[in-house]
């Protein structure tokens, strides 16, 4: 059994479903990290037989949005003092902006610099979302 | 409403205060002759257009008001790489009010982030056509009388077609409507509208391949153009390309009341022994549409 310290002062983002761990690390630029890290993957899991970890020791912003949009899963506890003080369930954000890109050739985001891609959430329980320029639908399959 | 840039920008109160001023212009034509001196219109057409783009600039010069724009981008800055906010901010502060067209989806939409003043949506590539729509509404509550209890055809390109996904959008937030769409099936409207509109209001649809098995349940057909470049096999295109021709033969099954509307230009999808026919109402829709983007203009600049 994989061993990793229990963290003083940080965040523990757990429930990831397996497989995406990875890429929330990167995302959250914890690639490049000064802090101590650590990302384990495939730790079994009661309610989901396997699950993705990871631990950030260290205070930082946590973009839920985008956390949320590619799980709503995920749950995030914020640590002190080596104790779990608050637990934050996330859900589908009703809007996301910058995150995935519309992959419509028609769509004004093909062609404009510096557009910043929004998708607006239309349907929660399919975790369906449309361009908010174009309505090209797309579909989240995490 | 500050700008129009999807039908659904326009309340179903806005859109009934909008059929009335239009009515108002209609009947007393010179009493409006000047209420928008001294103010300016610009078209940014960024594709060709003459029907829409005249229409406009006609409707703004009944009203008293001038035009600027341009009628493809390659005559403007747009050529150069400028962006759609630096166009609009520019253009913005010369003018009163825009009106867009422009060939990638959701661009006038984006435009009317960076705008100061009310942008109309003239047309985004396959996307949204909202003052078609006005068109095509008024001329059925002239034709009908209502927006209501009626069995609506589109027939032809409904994948493409700016002017049916405009219309559906607009025509479902009115009581008893039902739709009966007839496409290829490469050309069935898009799934956004079926998901967000038809099946989200409960509001009744069948999707047919031929016009001729549903032209007798329609109260209004409203045609448009099937391209033959838009099949994805010939023997598709060779099989079906007569059902959505809309000649004599197939009228002859039709109801007596029927109301054929086409947002025109049309080809060959409307034989040109239907414009004799009573019910044939495409050029009333044209008028129309000058007369509604008169009154569009004026609410929007708020000039009454």
């Amino acid at each position: 059994m994989l061993y990793i310290d229990s963290i003083t002062k940080g965040i523990v983002i757990d429930h990831i479903k397996a497989g995406y761990g990875f890429s929330i690390f990167k995302h959250l630029g914890l690639d490049t990290a000064d802090f101590t890290v650590a990302l384990i993957m495939n730790v079994p899991s009661k309610k989901y037989g396997e699950k993705d970890l990871i631990k950030i020791e260290n205070v930082i912003d946590v973009d839920l949005t985008m956390l949320g949009f590619i799980d709503p899963n995920i749950t995030v506890n914020i640590i002190e003092n080596e104790k779990i003080v608050e637990k934050i369930n996330l859900s589908l954000p009703e809007k996301v902006e910058g995150i995935i890109e519309c992959k419509n050739p028609r769509c004004v985001t093909s062609v404009e610099r510096n557009i910043v891609h929004k998708f607006i959430l239309i349907d929660e329980e399919k975790g369906t979302y449309k361009c908010e320029y174009c309505d090209q639908i797309y579909s989240w399959e995490g | 409403m500050k700008h129009l840039i999807d039908p659904m920008d326009i309340s179903i109160d806005e859109l009934e205060s909008l059929f009335k001023l239009a009515e108002e212009i209609i009947k007393n034509e010179d009493d409006f002759n000047n209420i928008c001196s001294h103010k300016i219109l610009a078209t940014l057409f960024y594709e060709p257009s003459t029907r829409t783009r005249f229409s406009f600039e006609a409707a703004m010069l009944r009203l008293g008001g001038q035009v600027i724009g341009f009628s493809e981008p390659g005559s403007s800055s747009v050529m150069k790489g400028e962006s759609i906010p630096d166009t609009i901010r520019t253009v913005g502060s010369y003018v009163d009010i825009i009106a867009m067209r422009h060939p990638k989806e959701g661009a006038p939409r984006y435009a009317s982030y960076y705008s100061q003043v009310p942008i109309i949506n003239a047309g985004d590539g396959g996307h949204q056509h909202p003052t078609q729509t006005l068109t095509d509404l008024l001329t059925i509550k002239r034709t009908k009388g209502q927006i209501s209890n009626l069995t609506m055809g589109l027939c032809g390109d409904l994948k493409f077609g700016r002017t049916v996904h405009s219309l559906i959008k607009a025509m479902s937030r009115y009581e008893n409507i039902k739709f009966i769409l007839i496409s290829p099936q490469e050309l069935q409207i898009p799934e956004y509208i079926k998901m967000e509109i038809l099946n989200k209001k409960n509001i009744p649809f069948i999707e047919v391949e031929r016009l001729e098995d549903v032209i007798d349940k329609l109260d209004i057909l409203y045609m448009t153009r099937v391209q033959k470049e838009r099949f994805f096999n010939e023997a598709d295109y060779i099989r079906l390309k007569d059902s959505y021709i809309l000649d004599k033969e197939k009228l002859k099954l039709a109801r007596k009341d029927l109301s054929i509307l086409h947002p025109l230009p049309r080809v060959n999808e409307i034989s040109y022994e239907v414009d004799e026919d009573p019910r044939a109402c495409y050029f009333d829709q044209v008028e129309y549409g000058m007369f509604i983007r008169m009154a569009l203009i004026t609410k929007l600049l708020g000039v009454m």
